[in-house]
C-alpha cells in the first residue's frame, strides 16, 4: 500500500510556544489512521497542518517537511484552495452553513466551477447517500440545514466534504458532540469510507480508535510517541508513556 | 418587634421608589405624547393634495412642499449610493483582511468618536471642502457628500457589528472546501450580515431626514423644482432645512408645523421599520 501522506522532521511553532517537535509520520492511502493522545498535545494542529488550515492563524511557523501525494504542500506554488479541496476537513463541531441542506452539499462543487444543475442534484444525491443520511433528508433537501439535530448536521458535514470528491478525509473528533447512536453510524459510515477515501480522525475515545482505525498514532506534549498497527499498539505499546496511557494510567 | 419595623420601612422605601418609577414614566410618556399630538394637531389640518404637490411661487402666493420632499428623496438617494458601498466595503476590509489590530482599533475608535461630533461641524468642512475647494458651489450633491461623511462610521460600524457575529467556524468550514477568500465572505459571511447593512441603511436614512446644521451650509434653501440630476447639481432645501427656512425666515408657522407632522409620520415609519427588519432576521437566525 502506498503512502499518500508522509511527514519529516515537522515542527510547528505558535509564536514562541513550539506545538509539534520533529513529527515524522508515513500515512497508507485508503486506511483509518486515529490519533490519539491527552488534550493539548497536539493532535489537532498536526491534523490542521496537513491541508494548511493554520494558515488561517496568525504567527504560525512550520519547519519541516508535509508531503501529500510526493509535493510539499507548503510549497509556494502550492495552490491552497486546490490542496483543500483534495484534503477535505470535517470539525470537532458540526458547522452547517445557514442555508438549505441542498445548498450546503452544493457549495463546494459551485465554489470549484459546477454550475450545471443535473450534475449537481446528482452529485448532491450522491454525496447525501455516501454520508448515510439521504433517506433522513430527501424530502427536505430544501430545508435550512440548521433545523437537523447534531448527529444529522454532523453527516451533513461529512456529505459536504465528500462532494467535492477529496482523497483525504480529516476528521477532528467528529463524534465528541453527539450521542452514542449518531457517533455509531459516523464510525459505520467511516469504516465505509476508507473502501474509496483515506481517513485521519482525531478522537479522545480509546474504543473508537481500536474499533475502526488501522493505524494509531499517540501524541504527548507535542511529540509523536508511538506510531503503528492500531491492534498491535494497543496489545503490546513499544514505549512505557503509550502504555500508561492506553491503559489509563496516565495523569 | 425589630423584624417587623424593618419590613415595614422597607416596605415603605420599595413602595417610594415605585412611585418615584412611576412618576418618571408618566412624565417622560407625557412628555412624548404632549409633543407628538401638539404637532400633528398643529400640522395636519394643513397638509393637503395641492400643498404635497404644489411648488410654491411668491406671485401666486402658494405654497407647495414637493420640490423639498423631491430634494430630500435626491440627497438620501444619492447619500445612501456612495456611503453604503464605502462604509460596507470598509468593514469587510477591517474585519477580514486588516492583519494589524491595533490599527483597526484606531480606525474604530475614530470612527465611534466622528460620530459623535456636532453635525455643524460636518457642515463647515463639507462647505470648505465641497463647496468651495472642490467647486461645487451649494448644491445638493455637496449636501448629499456631506452626509455621506457624516453617515460613514454609523454604516462601518453597523456593518462591522454584524459581521463580527457571524460564526468563525462557518469561515472554517467554507475555507476547508477549497473556497477562496473573497468566495467565503461573498457566500458566507455577506448574508450573514445584511441585516447590519439595513440597520445602517435605516440609521442612516433617519439621520439624514433629521439634519439641518450640515445642510444649511452646504446644500442652501432653494424651493425649485428639478429633475434628479438638475436637483443634485443646484441649491436645495430639504424638508428639515425648509421647516427651518419656513419657520424662521419667513413666519410660516403653519406649513414649518405641517412639515414636521411629515416628518414625524416618516420617523416613526423609519423607526419600525427598524425594529421590523430586526425581528425579521433574528427570527430567520434562529430557524
Ligand atoms: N491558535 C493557537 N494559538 C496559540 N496556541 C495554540 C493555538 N491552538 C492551539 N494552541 C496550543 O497548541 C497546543 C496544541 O493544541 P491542539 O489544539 O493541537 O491540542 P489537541 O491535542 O487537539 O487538544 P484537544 O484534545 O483538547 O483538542 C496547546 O498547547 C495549545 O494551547
Ligand atoms: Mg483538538
Amino acid at each position: 500500500m502506498s503512502d499518500i501522506v508522509t511527514v519529516e522532521n515537522m515542527c510547528l511553532w505558535y509564536g514562541e510556544h513550539q506545538a509539534l517537535k520533529n513529527i515524522t509520520i508515513k500515512i497508507p492511502q485508503k486506511s483509518i489512521t486515529a490519533f490519539i493522545g491527552p488534550s493539548g498535545c497536539g493532535k489537532s494542529t498536526f491534523l490542521k497542518s496537513l491541508n494548511r488550515m493554520n494558515d488561517l492563524i496568525q504567527g504560525v511557523k512550520i519547519t519541516g517537511d508535509v508531503k501529500y501525494n510526493g509535493k510539499n504542500i507548503y510549497d509556494p506554488s502550492v495552490d491552497v484552495n486546490e490542496l483543500r479541496r483534495e484534503i477535505g476537513m470535517v470539525f470537532q463541531k458540526p458547522n452547517p452553513f445557514p442555508m438549505s441542506i441542498y445548498d450546503n452539499i452544493a457549495y463546494g462543487p459551485r465554489t470549484h466551477g459546477i454550475r450545471n444543475k443535473a450534475k449537481l442534484d446528482e452529485i448532491v444525491e450522491q454525496s447525501l447517500k455516501d454520508a448515510a443520511i439521504w433517506e433522513e433528508v430527501k424530502d427536505r433537501l430544501k430545508k435550512n440545514a440548521l433545523g437537523l439535530s447534531g448527529g444529522q448536521q454532523q453527516r451533513i458535514c461529512i456529505a459536504r466534504a465528500l462532494a467535492v470528491k477529496p482523497k483525504v478525509l480529516l476528521m477532528d473528533e467528529p463524534t465528541s458532540a453527539l450521542d452514542p447512536i449518531s457517533t455509531s453510524k459516523i464510525e459505520e459510515l467511516t469504516v465505509k469510507l476508507k473502501e474509496e477515501y483515506t481517513i485521519i480522525i482525531v478522537t479522545h475515545n480509546m474504543q473508537q480508535a481500536v474499533r475502526i482505525s488501522d493505524q494509531t498514532a499517540f501524541f504527548l506534549l507535542g511529540e509523536l510517541v508511538e506510531y503503528g498497527n492500531t491492534e498491535t499498539l494497543f496489545s503490546t505499546p513499544k514505549d512505557q508513556r503509550t502504555e500508561d496511557y492506553i491503559t489509563g494510567r496516565f495523569g | 418587634m425589630q423584624e417587623g419595623k424593618i419590613s415595614k420601612r422597607r416596605r415603605m422605601y420599595e413602595a417610594l421608589m415605585k412611585a418615584a418609577m412611576w412618576i418618571s414614566v408618566a412624565c417622560t410618556c407625557a412628555l412624548v405624547a404632549f409633543l407628538i399630538l401638539y404637532v400633528l394637531v398643529k400640522g395636519l389640518p394643513h397638509i393637503s393634495w395641492s400643498f404635497l404637490s404644489g411648488k410654491p411661487s411668491y406671485l401666486s402666493g402658494n405654497i407647495g412642499i414637493l420640490p423639498d420632499i423631491l430634494n430630500t428623496v435626491y440627497i438620501v438617494l444619492a447619500a445612501l449610493l456612495v456611503v453604503l458601498p464605502l462604509g460596507v466595503g470598509a468593514a469587510i476590509y477591517l474585519t477580514e483582511y486588516a492583519g494589524n489590530k491595533q490599527v483597526v482599533g484606531v480606525i474604530e475608535y475614530a470612527a465611534e468618536t466622528l460620530s459623535g461630533i456636532p453635525s455643524i461641524i460636518y457642515g463647515l468642512v463639507g462647505m470648505l471642502f465641497f463647496c468651495q475647494f472642490l467647486n461645487m458651489k451649494t448644491s445638493l450633491l455637496a449636501g448629499a457628500l456631506t452626509l455621506v461623511i457624516m453617515n460613514l462610521p454609523t454604516v462601518m460600524r453597523t456593518t462591522q457589528e454584524s459581521l463580527k457575529t457571524v460564526p468563525w467556524s462557518y469561515r472554517e468550514g467554507a475555507f476547508g472546501l477549497g473556497a477562496g477568500k473573497w468566495r467565503m465572505i461573498r457566500t458566507v459571511v455577506l448574508p450573514g450580515c445584511v441585516d447590519g447593512v439595513i440597520t445602517g441603511c435605516i440609521l442612516s436614512v433617519g439621520r439624514i431626514l433629521g439634519e439641518s446644521a450640515a445642510l444649511l451650509f452646504t446644500a442652501g434653501f432653494a424651493h425649485a423644482l428639478h429633475g434628479i440630476v438638475n436637483g443634485l447639481s443646484s441649491s436645495g432645501a430639504t424638508l428639515t432645512v425648509a421647516l427651518y427656512v419656513y419657520a424662521k425666515e419667513q413666519g410660516e408657522f403653519e406649513v414649518a408645523f405641517a412639515i414636521a407632522a411629515i416628518l414625524m409620520v416618516l420617523t416613526l415609519v423609519i423607526n419600525l421599520s427598524a425594529v421590523w427588519v430586526g425581528r425579521v432576521f433574528e427570527k430567520r437566525r434562529r430557524i
